[in-house]
């Protein structure tokens, strides 16, 4: 492996297309649950422990709408882009399609998280 | 950046972490359709919105939610049965995602002391997170 590599903002002139995408947001996605889950029980047993300020100031944040809907693109967009590496690993053959499959997978992304962030936006604008 | 070639099948630390994402990815699956299908079938059909749904799906404690608005969100889940699955989550997710962390940490970083050390940390990071939740799950 060539580990001399810092390349910083380059990689992003690197034309990979949309597998390349994929691969970036499930890194992102990726860590953006690490900070997410990590916090949360932290803030969590703070809150349920000691009655924490800070840990029930982290839960409501946690909360609120806005990071709910970038939580769950995390989440939906981790899980369907996972899935497609596992099969693609169980299955090496179908490699020959991924760029087909990954095309695919946002078919699946694009209905179930615009409908899921619909119905967030909605609930949060009449206040429920 | 590149990406990282599969490593090569042996019993190597590498090898055993790559097989370990694949099987907690599927676990975790599994654990979300059992917990999403019984959020449904235990009220939140009627009484409840998307975020709790959610959250319920990844981790079903009656007790760490600020406002759910919920009534009687105890019944049916504060059982043995909900925790168990509880601790099987925490423990795949956070394996998991700890493990992606290194992962990614270490394509930036060569075979340095950089490595060990953040290999130190992220190693006390898992085992710290892992018994606060184990915590929070034991005492709700």
């Amino acid at each position: 492996m060539a580990l001399n590599r810092n390349v910083g903002l380059k990689g992003l002139r690197y034309r990979g297309g949309g597998p390349m995408l994929a691969w970036m947001l499930h890194r992102l996605s990726g860590l953006v649950m690490v900070v997410f889950v990590g916090g949360h029980i932290l803030a969590s047993f703070l809150m349920q422990q000691f009655g924490s300020d800070l840990g029930t100031t982290l839960n409501i944040i946690y909360e609120s709408v806005y990071v709910q809907i970038i939580v769950f693109f995390a989440v939906l967009f981790h899980a369907i882009n996972g899935g497609r590496i596992v099969l693609l690993d169980t299955w090496p053959r179908l490699l020959e399609y991924q760029r087909e499959i990954t095309w695919l997978q946002w078919l699946i992304f694009i209905p179930l998280y615009g409908l899921t962030a619909f119905l967030m936006v909605r609930s949060a604008l009449s206040g429920g | 950046m590149t990406t990282r070639s599969a490593p090569r099948i042996g019993f190597s630390f590498e090898y055993l972490m790559w097989v370990f994402t694949r099987i907690s990815a599927v676990a975790l699956f599994i654990l979300a359709i059992i917990g999403i299908v019984s959020a449904f079938y235990l009220g939140a059909r009627t009484q409840t919105d998307v975020g709790t749904v959610l959250r319920w799906t990844f981790f079903p404690n009656p007790n760490h939610v600020v406002n759910s608005d919920i009534p009687d969100v105890t019944v049916g889940w504060a059982n043995a049965f909900w925790q168990v699955m509880q601790m099987l989550i925490l423990f795949f997710g956070v394996t998991h995602g700890m493990n992606g962390l290194r992962v990614v940490v270490e394509d930036r970083l060569g075979a340095t002391w950089a490595r060990i050390f953040w290999r130190g940390l992220i190693f006390l990071l898992w085992l710290f997170i892992l018994i606060v939740g184990v915590y929070v799950i034991l005492a709700s």
